[in-house]
């Protein structure tokens, strides 16, 4: 107990004092993620809207997938990124492997069904009374699909927050991929689990506690999105 | 009414199940079209092909225009429109709502707003105008889907079953409106009911489907 009253006391000190190694780590696991949010909306909202629109043959089998993905363990997809970015990999030529780069590829990865997928439910989950009327009035096709968007919003941000919470706080890929090179690849969560190992716990603790604090704020974001969904507000 | 809809030996299949059978009819003159029969005549769905939203599986809805056939493209759906059963409210405030239909045709500003203005008011809506439309009564809603048509000025109206699930109060409000629509606006409506005695009130011609068979009464 006293270890621990002790470290939080010294990560207190680390977060006001504005620590330059804790700093760079934020910001670092701050852009990772970011970038493969952007990545993983950038590819995966278009293709949740044409899952949510369009109807082809195997729609029913890469909805399976694409759900089944969703719980991938971020350890196999890093294993996955890994085995595609190393020397004798299809993409070793790149030299991407410890880099930052190679860590927003794994988390794109890990984003994009959680993206794509929850686009999808948000889309299909709109009263299809919407698309009839919004027809009625007039509505070319790609109006009818632009108004059906508006309407699932809610459910689309809901789905990028998700995202943004699941590999903000993942450690198995990143480290794989990223090999935790501090200065360079270093990030809060594989932060945590080194200086943890080698019982350094302030700088571990200060991290953990800015990550509940981005968990807690990813988490109130979801739930004033949900509630905008469900009890509208003029606009 | 310069625009007439013939309908010609329309029948639609579902699942197997033969919900139109060769229904046809001819809305040559402008007044009020009432089509009365019991829930699962067809008669919402004969609405939906008579608005271009479905397309028969046989027959024909041809569209006249001083006595030329019209081509089933997007400017001739937007000279008709049909407001649901269940209105389809966006969840957007009472006037984005009835500027829904402006705003698709690219029409916005002070002129846009001035006609969704004198729509609202004509509904009985104006003082709701930034409230959000998906917090009005059923009632409200129905006047709103009134509204939403309207600011379009189309020149036929297909109203699905516009009481079905409204007060008293509010089905006396819609059926006076009903009928300002066509002695202000010379707009041709064709409503469906299930209710005989709405549709002798407020239709100048009657018709009947029963079992998916279409005729005059």
């Amino acid at each position: 107990m006293t270890t621990f009253i002790d470290a939080s006391v010294r990560a207190f000190a680390l977060i006001s004092g504005f620590d330059r190694e804790l700093m760079s780590v934020i910001s670092l696991s701050l852009m990772v993620s970011g970038t493969a949010l952007l990545i993983a909306a950038f590819i995966g909202l278009p293709a949740g809207i044409i899952l949510g629109f369009r109807k082809f043959p195997l729609k029913g089998l890469l909805l399976s997938i694409l759900n089944s993905f969703m719980g991938l363990p971020p350890v196999v997809v890093g294993l996955f990124v890994y085995l595609i970015l190393s020397r004798s990999g299809p993409l070793g030529f790149l030299s991407l492997l410890y880099t930052p780069s190679a860590m927003i590829i794994a988390q794109s990865i890990l984003a994009f069904p959680i993206v794509a997928s929850l686009c999808h439910s948000a889309i299909v989950s709109v009263d299809p009374i919407i698309r009839q009327a919004s027809a009625a009035l007039g509505a070319t096709q790609f109006q009818v699909s632009v108004t059906v968007m508006k309407e699932a919003r809610h459910g689309i941000m809901s789905g990028i927050i998700a995202a943004l919470g699941r590999v903000i706080g993942e450690v198995g890929a990143i480290l794989l991929v990223g090999g935790n090179i501090a200065g360079y690849t270093r990030v809060m969560t594989t932060t945590i689990a080194l200086e943890g190992d080698k019982g350094n716990f302030e700088l571990a603790l200060a991290l953990g506690m800015i990550l509940l604090v981005l968990s807690l704020v990813i988490n109130a974001s979801l739930h004033w999105i949900q509630k905008q969904a469900i009890r509208p507000m003029n606009r | 009414m310069n625009m007439q809809l013939t309908v010609s030996n329309i029948t639609k299949i579902y699942d197997s199940i033969r919900i139109l059978s060769e229904c046809s009819f001819s809305f040559e003159k402008s007044g009020i079209y009432g089509i009365t029969g019991p829930n699962g005549s067809g008669k919402s769905t004969f609405l939906r092909i008579c608005s271009l939203l479905e397309t028969p599986d046989e027959g024909k809805v041809v569209y006249l225009s001083d006595g030329r056939s019209l081509t089933n493209d997007i400017s001739l759906r937007r000279r008709i429109t049909l407001v649901l059963p269940g209105v389809g409210v966006f969840n957007a405030t009472v006037m984005k709502n009835v500027l829904y239909g402006l705003h698709i045709r690219g029409q916005k500003g002070k002129d846009a707003e001035e006609r969704g203005t004198v729509a609202l008011e004509f509904v009985g809506l104006h003082n709701k105008k930034n409230q959000n439309a998906l917090t009005l009564s059923s009632g409200e809603k129905q006047r709103l889907g009134l509204a939403r048509a309207l600011v379009i000025q189309p020149d036929i109206v297909f109203l699905d079953e516009p009481t079905a699930s409204v007060d008293r109060k509010n089905t006396a409000m819609i059926e006076d409106m009903i009928i300002r629509l066509k002695n202000n606006n010379g707009i041709t409506v064709v409503i469906t009911t299930h209710d005989a005695a709405q549709a002798k009130r407020l239709s100048d011609y009657s018709l009947v489907m029963d079992s998916g068979h279409l005729s005059p009464e």
